[in-house]
């Protein structure tokens, strides 16, 4: 109780729209392993940024004490100064230098400026390396590594800085069982050192295996910490903190109408795009009918983005096997444009990179999936495009001067709009939205939900990827989760809640 | 309280255009200069047709290089493949005695060819533009110096020439070209006539247009410039024939890249890729035919040069992909893709032109010469990038404001106070 090595007051960090960090606090003592829970969005990583200075001081407000002092970091080297090193879920390496050059990227050790020292270089590296039980040649080239023990490479870098706290963003997350055991066994080793870690992760297997509290966050709150020496904590508990709201948020009433099966996904397989044999997609199925909104849940890389893009015209991943029918027919989908042609539209998670075409207006972003339908004998008719957006923009309730706007100078809920109205032009007889309504407010999430509902009263099928909980049980008729690549389980909209639908998503191979 | 929206407008029109009329105005600003330092010689009626016929090669280049750019990739090679099909159609013509009418076409579909051989390795295998074009300029160099066995050849057929540098029959001995007037007028006409049907048309579907004044005072400013331009050729021959040629590439290409699909998705392939991809869009097919549409007008500036040099040399088109490369950036092309016009192209291509024929005849040396477009280009870049910097911070402050407009929808206790700091500012504004 005594001996608190970190605490975070008070942070709060809003950026335009969003209250990312509601009034968090955070009490990290010294030498434990203290994990830091919640859903995709709940503000873990917010936080993190905010205590290793990616956000500086004066960015958010509360305070942050170390060792009892406050501390105001300007930026990531303020925060190493102070002992705290932060290991990101993409790993910060440079893969064409040596395991060597990497550690001490930087932080060289030199004899006369400039001058590196190879020797001490090397020796060095070899003891650190030692400390994280990693038996690797230091002149090695970071990219011959496999991703595990790049994983240790840059512990050692932290290490390598008299580091006091260490900060793991999801560090199994790319990581296969045997690597991850490692991993959590070193990071015990590290508590004898007398090392303080602070562990993101999704896995509530490790979590209770290794953590001695854990901090549950949600909606950008503290809800609680839990001492696993004190009580009972047990993966029911943690679930209960991490989902624990009320369905408070309004959603549109839903009466639907759900016909026969129009869209199967059967035995759809698929392996990563540059990583070979790892399997992202394995094996998994789904349906989806007439006027129906199906979910699909899933924590953060459990695959559900890989299925998407991959059966939208193999945009993603290698693929392996699987067959998508419609209407009882296999489809041919080799490319975006096949998928399109079948019916099939999807509207990506990451809006600004896939969605939308930010120099471009707003005209020519909502035409742009079906220019064939304002153009003649591939001769754009100028008016009747202008015409169609603006119908699309009004139907959208798109908020700009005109559909001759910049898609770049709208907000992030007006983009979603047009993103979606592209989509909408196209006609789709599938519409599979992925995330539509991350970081966007809720007046207009509400107008994306209503939008969703009319389509599929109108006879499309919808297939909902959020990781959102609430949204999914207000939304969807039917929900599928997703772990590990599979579909793990699927409720139907009167039996599904919070719990059932945590237990399917964590759901790990056996 | 009314003339401030107006005012903005004003600006944000100033603004949102300068890329596209920056360069038009440098254009005038250097053709003035250029007038004065000359003593008038730049403008008279011979020069002019000299300025057009001496750069008709690096326009029909920087057209085709506008493309390729606005995909975001570049062409290196477009020198030496100038160089080869140049040499090649030469030697069908000359030593294979090949009529013209044959060998055009060839030399064409050769640049297409090129192209698609380029297109491949950029398109489909990914390997970046500039080296697979660095390699092409190497190779097609190479195998110019294999046709030509290292010697110039010549002379070619004179109706191959006459391409070059002939003009269109004048109908008159003596006094200005009548066929040339006629065309003015025509292309007067039909200016005009698009004006006021564009103006119609959108009145029809209820979209912004301009008023019926503000029409008549464009079209008459069109006639005015159209007619003068068509009376200065026509005191000297009249139009020449690649005049013709490049009218004809600048309107055709302007449709294309303005109203078809294909432009459309040029655009958006180098807009953003990943995008245009998941928007149904074939960009690598897309990309593979931009290289070839390269090829094709590269060996089209071939069969110019060569025609207009009278022979194949070993060193013909060199440096030219490098004017061509300018011209589009001068013209307002980025350098990330995505962005560019094929006028600005023609702009760009005409600044440097104007500039090296101007500083030619006030009898500037070659080498001030290289030096003074390298800034100039440098400038134009320059001024391009700080001008959509500025549009940025504008927008920044737009996009704000917005914020701040749309803050009425979030619950009141999440309003900053600085909100209402400025609204109390504000309000006391309007009384005095």
């Amino acid at each position: 109780m005594s001996d608190v090595l970190l605490r975070m007051r008070g942070i709060t960090k809003e950026f335009p729209g969003v209250v990312a960090l509601d009034n968090v606090d955070l009490r990290v003592e010294r030498g434990e392993i203290h994990a830091l829970m919640g859903e995709n969005g709940a503000g873990k990583s917010t936080l993190m940024k905010v205590l290793s200075g990616v956000y500086p001081h004066g960015e958010y407000s509360g305070e942050i004490l170390l060792d009892g002092e406050v501390c105001a970091f300007h930026g990531i080297s303020d925060s190493e100064r102070a002992g705290i090193a932060i290991i990101h879920q993409e790993l910060a390496l440079v893969p064409q230098l040596s395991v060597a050059e990497n550690i001490y990227l930087g932080n060289e050790r030199t004899r006369g400026p400039g001058l590196i020292d190879w020797g001490r270089t090397a020796a060095m590296a070899r003891d650190v390396l030692g400390r994280v039980g990693l038996d690797e040649d230091p002149t090695a080239p970071v990219s011959t590594l496999s991703v595990g023990r790049q994983q240790l490479v840059e512990i050692a870098k932290a290490l390598s800085k008299r580091v006091s706290l260490l900060i793991l963003d999801e560090p199994t997350s790319a990581l296969n069982e045997a690597e991850s055991d490692n991993l959590l066994r070193l990071l015990l080793e590290l508590k004898e050192q007398g090392i303080t870690s602070i562990l993101i992760s999704h896995k509530l297997g490790e979590v209770t295996r290794v953590a001695d509290s854990v901090t549950v966050l949600r909606d950008g709150r503290t809800i609680e910490t839990l001492s696993t020496a004190s009580g009972h904590v047990d993966e029911d508990r943690i679930i209960r903190g991490m989902v624990g709201r009320d369905l408070d948020e309004r959603y549109p009433e839903r009466s639907a109408e759900i016909g026969e099966v129009r869209f199967e996904v059967r035995d759809w397989t698929v392996d990563h795009p540059t990583q070979v044999g790892r399997r992202v997609v394995d094996g998994a199925g789904l349906e989806v009918r007439r006027g129906e909104i199906v979910g699909l849940a899933g924590l953060m890389g459990a695959g559900r983005t890989e299925l998407a893009m991959s059966v939208f015209g193999r945009s993603y991943g290698r693929y392996v096997h699987g067959t998508v029918y419609k209407d009882g027919a296999p489809l041919r989908l080799h490319d975006v444009d096949d998928a399109i042609s079948a019916g099939i539209a999807y509207v990506p998670e990451d809006r600004k990179e896939l969605g939308l075409i930010l120099e471009d207006d707003i005209r020519r972003n909502l035409t742009l999936a079906g220019l064939g339908r304002v153009s003649r004998r591939a001769v754009i008719d100028p008016a009747r495009e202008a015409v169609a957006a603006e119908e699309m923009r009004t139907r959208m309730r798109v908020k700009s001067n005109g559909v001759y706007q910049t898609t770049g100078d709208l907000s992030g809920g007006n983009q979603q709009k047009v993103v979606l109205g592209k989509w909408l032009f196209a006609e789709p007889d599938l519409l599979i939205l992925d995330e539509p309504t991350r970081g966007i407010d809720v007046g207009a999430k509400y107008e994306i939900y209503l939008i969703v509902q009319r389509l599929a009263a109108q006879g499309a099928c919808v297939l909902l990827i959020s990781s959102e909980l609430p949204e999914l049980l207000g939304m969807c008729d039917r929900i599928y989760a997703m772990c590990e690549g599979r579909i793990t389980g699927e409720i139907p909209r009167e039996r599904a809640d919070q719990e059932s639908l945590m237990k399917l998503m964590t759901m790990t191979k056996a | 309280m009314q003339s401030t929206p107006l005012l903005h407008t004003v600006r944000d029109l100033v603004r949102n255009n300068a890329r596209q009329y920056g360069m038009v105005i440098a254009l005038a600003v250097i053709v003035v200069l250029f007038q004065i330092l000359t003593g008038g010689l730049l403008l008279r009626p011979l020069n002019i047709t000299n300025v057009i016929m001496q750069n008709s090669y690096v326009l029909i280049l920087a057209v085709g290089m506008m493309l390729v750019i606005i995909t975001g990739h570049i062409d290196l090679s477009v020198g030496s493949v100038v160089a080869l099909t140049g040499a090649v159609s030469t030697v069908l013509m000359t030593s294979w005695g090949l009529p013209p009418l044959v060998v055009v076409p060839l030399a064409l579909a050769m640049g297409g060819l090129i192209g698609a051989w380029q297109g491949f390795w950029i398109a489909y295998v990914r390997i970046p533009a500039f080296i697979v074009t660095l390699a092409g300029m190497l190779i097609f160099r190479g195998l110019t110096l294999v046709v030509l066995g290292g010697r110039s050849i010549g002379p070619l057929p004179p109706s191959v020439r006459m391409w070059a540098s002939g003009f269109i029959p004048g109908f008159t001995e003596d006094g200005p070209h009548l066929l040339t007037l006629a065309l003015g007028v025509a292309g007067s006409a039909i200016l005009v006539w698009i004006q006021w049907r564009v103006r119609a048309r959108n009145l029809h579907y209820g979209l912004p247009a301009l008023s019926a004044g503000l029409t008549a005072a464009k079209s008459a400013a069109t006639v005015v410039v159209v007619m003068l331009f068509a009376y200065m050729l026509a005191d000297y021959n009249g139009i020449p024939i690649v005049g013709l040629l490049l009218l004809a590439l600048i309107v055709g290409y302007s449709f294309m890249m303005k109203s078809t699909t294909a432009g459309r998705r040029i655009y958006a392939v180098g807009g953003s890729e990943k995008a245009a991809r998941l928007s149904g869009v074939k960009t690598r097919r897309t990309t593979f035919w931009v290289f070839v549409n390269m090829g094709v007008l590269s060996a089209l500036a071939g069969l110019v040069f060569t025609a207009r040099l009278n022979a194949a040399t070993p060193g013909a088109g060199e440096m030219f992909e490098l004017d061509a490369i300018a011209a589009a950036f001068i013209g307002g092309a980025s350098a990330s893709g995505g962005v560019g016009t094929v006028i600005g192209a023609i702009v760009g291509a005409l600044v440097m032109g104007v500039m090296n024929n101007g500083m030619s005849i006030i009898g500037l040396g070659v080498d001030w010469q290289q030096a003074i477009k390298g800034l100039v280009l440098l400038a134009a870049v320059a001024f391009d990038i700080y001008n959509k910097q500025r549009v940025g911070t504008g927008r920044a402050g737009g996009t704000a404001k917005k914020k701040g407009d749309g803050g009425g929808t979030l619950p009141p206790e999440r309003a900053e106070p600085a909100k209402e700091d400025t609204a109390e500012a504000a309000a006391p504004g309007p009384p005095r």
